[in-house]
């Protein structure tokens, strides 16, 4: 079992070390860097290279990214172009606020989905499954914006609950964005629940269909007891990469929803500096949502591996 | 007390809603009682509804049939109108089901010990709780599973095929059943296995005083277990009787044609196979529903159905022509199959082949782990033009394995393979010109899995034509045409697709696809497994014929010993990918053989309730080859101490080029020997 965590968290480093070379010639490539965007008209002549020599601009792409690399390795993501603060200490401010995003989305969203999921497949084509999974494509193909904009109406328009745009500061302790958050939390929750519901529900209905539950019913098991001993270990099982995916992708900047609420996550800091073409902080963030994908599905993983029987002998085997 | 049934049921219909609205039923007018202490087998071909009785006597019904008429009544009260809670004590305590796959019938993410528990927490209510782990202990040891307490804490999966079935018997058990229904308790094991699960199932049934239901398509098992013996075709009981009159002299002409299409292991011919095929589920009753296929019909039978009456023999028959059927002889198409005497051409050669599923990785090398053993070891054959060569053995003793490294899909660690003339054949498909691709085809077990279903049979036919002939247009047409009748299909098959077939049909689409090809070898995996025993014959006529006309070599790989010696010119017995014996199929078949063969062979059913197979060797399964000595050494009822653990037997030779693998000596591997040396 180390063996195998190992050996995955091997390729996960490897993954991300792609990831990095990927991000940095995919910058290279792009006319400019940061010293023409940042001095904009008066990027030329003397100033110019005053600019590159103080940002190390001057050396090899190679040289360059062994620095950045060893940096980052250390924690020091180097200085934002157009500011003073380390990279560092801002996209740490960020992760906590996205953090915080993603916690409320997938403290409601995850057992909700689970329970609609379980649900509408023991319920399989009456009337409870024909309405949520209905409700769920709907969820599923309106764009974020439109919903965003439809709970704003709702819950900040007419019911007056919650401010329609968020306007605390990134660096405000967390239980400021109380409940300034909560429109933003409902808009990702709704998205979240219809693909996780949907995916349990299909497992939920294969699992009942199955020679082992036909025989739990042959053997007299009660119907409940049937479902929640025989039924649902098995059934769950593929939600834990589908939540997996939904961590990451709430982590990874919710970049539309973010936008929307004026939320100060990851998403808007790298919308941000996209257009402020602050290359050092895309290149971070970049490595961090990538990182944050590999570490969250490889944890998924192990995990499937541990509550599944079958697929734990059969690592434990291959030792 | 005796004489009231535990389950009765009377004139029951099931069926469903079709397409088009009208009702189809599935079962027609059954009734069936059984009494305590009596066994009762369920025959017939798939489709005629024999599962579907088996569960509706538990009071289930899959999704989508219902009852139409009748009664099913369990100790004297209906079990279609009971209540949830009551069908919940009964199901699994007082009426047990043992499931056909234990594999997928136990939940895969609980252990046995908690499944186990469970049965006794649902049904045994007078043991109290602390017990319940002794009691399951104590299950497992009653059919006969070694290291109960190992077995209670593995999953599923962790366990052999043969010990899953033994643990759905032990669950079934737990619940002190008055009643059992066995829903093809045996298919899909191996022959051992098999023999040995019976002997415990009998052994139980006389020790508990239980009633059994045995579903199975399998004359062999029912044979051994039954004392009666009801017949289904196309949704009704045609004969109901005793089983030494349904097994040797029935008086209905589906079961006597069913008896002629099984091939036996005490007679060369090959067995003649039934025409026709059953009706789809819900055909009219308009008449006898066999009547179509019936060699005897007459007039009458297509204008009425007839009703069940008392035969002479003691069974209750549904025929006209019972008397006569009686009478009538349904054996005079057993012919011999052609044989050809290898005439020194060898057509493929397999010299010292190794092969291996697991090869190791970079990283293993670095750090010096060993070769594993490999799968299959040292195998030296050579089949002649016009050879039909049979693997046998138990499921893992590599006979696929074999095969699949002839066809290319598996290159051999060690070793190499010749065909004909061609000494460099490439070990990988991929490398293969197309000549050296044509002369090797391969049919595989499962016709539903190897034809495209969404592939027309003249496209798939067409496709080795267009490859290996560059065959167009009306060439294309008419060559396609020509092996479908080769195959006994007519052209109207063309534009149908693999669905629309029956079973047996589909095979022969897969034979015509292989014999487009015009090869010289063709390996046949297992073509009858997935057929029923009327479809078999008929294939096994099919490949016959093709093998005298086009001079082809068969490699010919099947679990079934009496198929095998139906076609084989020459047999070769495997075990852990190890050859034990091979040679003349009349003298691997005779008196002296290899241990395991004796094994393998005392173990075949055979559809006479007079035979009785032969347990020798504990049915355990081995994980992997043991590195050292004889592959047999671990189950051999004849093992003769350090000497099979240590040094790989030599090969002894007999008359003919039989070859035998074993330290003892050759005349002492006689059968009668044996017998002596057991009396001893």
């Amino acid at each position: 079992m180390t063996e195998l965590i190992l050996r995955r968290l091997a390729l996960g480093l490897v993954t991300v070390w792609m990831v990095s070379v990927i991000i940095f010639m995919g910058i290279e490539a792009l006319p400019g860097d940061a010293c023409t965007a940042f001095l904009e008209r008066d990027a030329q002549g003397e100033v110019l290279e005053r600019c590159r020599e103080q940002l190390g601009l001057n050396q090899s792409a190679t040289q360059r990214y062994l620095a950045w690399a060893t940096g980052a390795l250390q924690g020091d993501l180097g200085v934002s172009a157009n500011g003073n603060t380390t990279i560092a200490a801002e996209v740490a401010l960020r992760v906590k606020n996205s953090i915080l995003l993603a916690a409320g989305a997938l403290s409601v969203g995850v057992p909700l989905a689970i329970f609609l999921g379980v649900f509408t497949g023991l319920w399989r084509d009456k009337f409870p499954d024909i309405f949520f999974s209905t409700g769920a494509i709907f969820a599923m193909t309106i764009p974020e914006f439109v919903a965003a904009t439809i709970i704003t109406l709702i819950f900040s328009i007419w019911l007056g609950l919650f401010p329609a745009v968020v306007l605390t500061p990134a660096d405000a302790p967390p239980l400021d964005f109380f409940p300034e958050f909560v429109p933003a939390a409902i808009v990702l929750t709704l998205v979240m629940v219809a693909h996780i519901m949907r995916m349990v529900r299909s497992s939920v209905i294969e699992v009942m269909t199955s020679d082992y539950i036909q025989m739990a019913q042959l053997k007299g098991v009660p119907y409940w007891q049937m479902v929640f001993r025989h039924a649902l270990p098995s059934a769950l099982l593929p939600a834990i990469n589908i939540v997996a995916l939904t961590i990451a992708w709430l982590l990874g900047g919710v970049v539309v929803v973010e936008v929307v609420f004026n939320y100060p996550g990851l998403g808007r800091m790298m919308i941000d500096a996209i257009s402020d073409r602050d290359l050092p902080v895309i290149q971070a963030i970049a490595i961090l949502v990538a990182a944050t994908y590999v570490g969250i599905n490889l944890l998924a993983d192990l995990l499937t591996i541990l509550l599944n029987p079958r697929m734990r002998t059969q690592h434990l085997r291959r030792k | 007390m005796s004489d009231t049934p535990i389950i009765d049921i009377q004139n029951l219909s099931i069926g469903f809603t079709g397409r088009s609205g009208a009702t189809l039923p599935v079962l027609r007018d059954v009734s069936l009682s059984i009494r305590a202490g009596e066994s009762i087998g369920l025959v017939g071909e798939s489709g005629s509804g024999k599962s579907t009785l088996a569960l509706a006597a538990m009071g289930f019904l899959k999704g989508g049939l219902r009852k139409l008429s009748g009664r099913v009544c369990f100790r004297g009260d209906d079990m279609f109108a009971r209540s949830r809670d009551e069908l919940e004590t009964i199901r699994g305590g007082r009426l047990g089901l043992i499931p056909q796959n234990s594999g997928q019938a136990l939940t895969p993410t609980m252990r046995i010990g908690t499944q186990l528990k469970e049965a006794l927490r649902l049904h045994c209510l007078s043991v109290p709780t602390e017990q319940h782990q002794e009691v399951a202990h104590n299950l497992l040891a009653q059919v006969r599973l070694p290291d109960p307490n190992v077995i209670l804490q593995r999953f599923p999966h962790e366990l052999s095929g043969g010990q899953q079935q033994r643990v759905a018997i032990a669950m079934a058990l737990a619940g002190e059943p008055e009643a059992l229904l066995l829903d093809e308790p045996t298919t899909g094991l191996d022959v051992t296995t098999q023999a040995h699960i019976l002997q415990l199932l009998n052994d139980l049934a006389a020790e508990r005083n239980m009633a059994m239901l045995y579903v199975s398509h399998d004359l062999g098992v029912i044979a051994r277990s039954c004392a009666r013996v009801a017949v289904m075709y196309a949704g009704q009981i045609v004969l109901d009787g005793p089983a030494t009159e349904v097994l040797r002299t029935p008086s209905h002409p589906y079961p006597k044609g069913l008896l002629a299409s099984i091939p036996r292991l005490g007679d060369r011919r090959l067995p003649v196979a039934l025409e026709g095929r059953p009706p789809p589920p819900g055909g009219d009753g308009e008449g006898c529903a066999y009547a179509p296929r019936c060699p005897l019909a007459e007039v009458r039978c297509s204008e009425a159905p007839p009703h069940p009456v008392p035969d002479s023999l003691g069974g209750i028959v549904r025929c006209f022509r019972a008397a006569d059927t009686l009478h009538a002889s349904m054996d005079h198409g057993r012919h011999e199959p052609v044989h050809h005497s290898p005439d020194g051409q060898p057509a493929l050669s397999l010299k010292d082949i190794s092969l291996s599923y697991r090869s190791l990785g970079l990283i293993d090398r670095m750090r010096g782990v060993s070769e594993p053993v490999p799968t299959v070891d040292d195998i030296d054959l050579t089949i002649a033009r016009g050879e039909t060569l049979g693997l046998v053995g138990e499921s893992g003793s590599g006979k696929s394995t074999i095969l699949k490294a002839i066809a290319g899909l598996l290159p051999p660690r060690a070793g190499n393979i010749c065909v004909a003339d061609e000494i460099n054949l490439p070990p990988v498909v991929e490398k293969r010109t197309p000549e050296q691709l044509r002369r090797i085809q391969m049919i595989f077990q499962n016709p539903d899995e190897s034809l495209n279903p969404r592939q027309t049979i003249a496209e798939i036919i067409a496709q080795p034509l267009r490859l290996y002939d560059r065959l167009d247009g009306q060439a294309l047409h008419d060559r396609s045409v020509a092996l479908l009748e080769t195959v006994r299909l007519s052209a109207h098959y063309m534009d149908r697709l693999p669905s629309q077939l029956s079973g047996g049909e589909k095979q022969r689409v897969a034979v015509a696809r292989a014999f487009a090809a015009e090869p010289e070898i063709v390996l046949c995996d297992e073509v009858t497994s997935a057929l029923d025993v009327s479809v078999q014959a008929a294939v096994l006529d099919l490949l016959n014929d093709l093998k005298c006309s086009q001079n082809t070599t068969y490699v010919f790989v099947s679990h079934d010993l009496a198929v095998v010696r139906a076609l084989s010119d020459r047999v070769a017995v495997l075990y852990q990918g190890r050859l034990c014996e091979y040679g003349p199929t009349e003298h691997v078949y005779g008196d002296v053989s290899h241990p395991y063969t004796d094994i393998l062979l005392g173990a075949v059913l055979e559809p006479d309730p007079d035979t009785a197979p032969k347990l020798c060797a504990e049915d355990v399964v081995e994980l992997s080859p043991p590195a050292l000595g004889c592959p047999f050494q671990r189950r051999c009822p004849r093992r003769l101490g350090a000497i099979c653990d240590q040094q790989v037997p030599p090969w002894q030779e007999g008359a003919d080029g039989h070859m035998i693998r074993c330290h003892i000596p050759r005349e002492e591997l006689c059968i009668d020997t044996q017998a002596q040396t057991a009396a001893e």
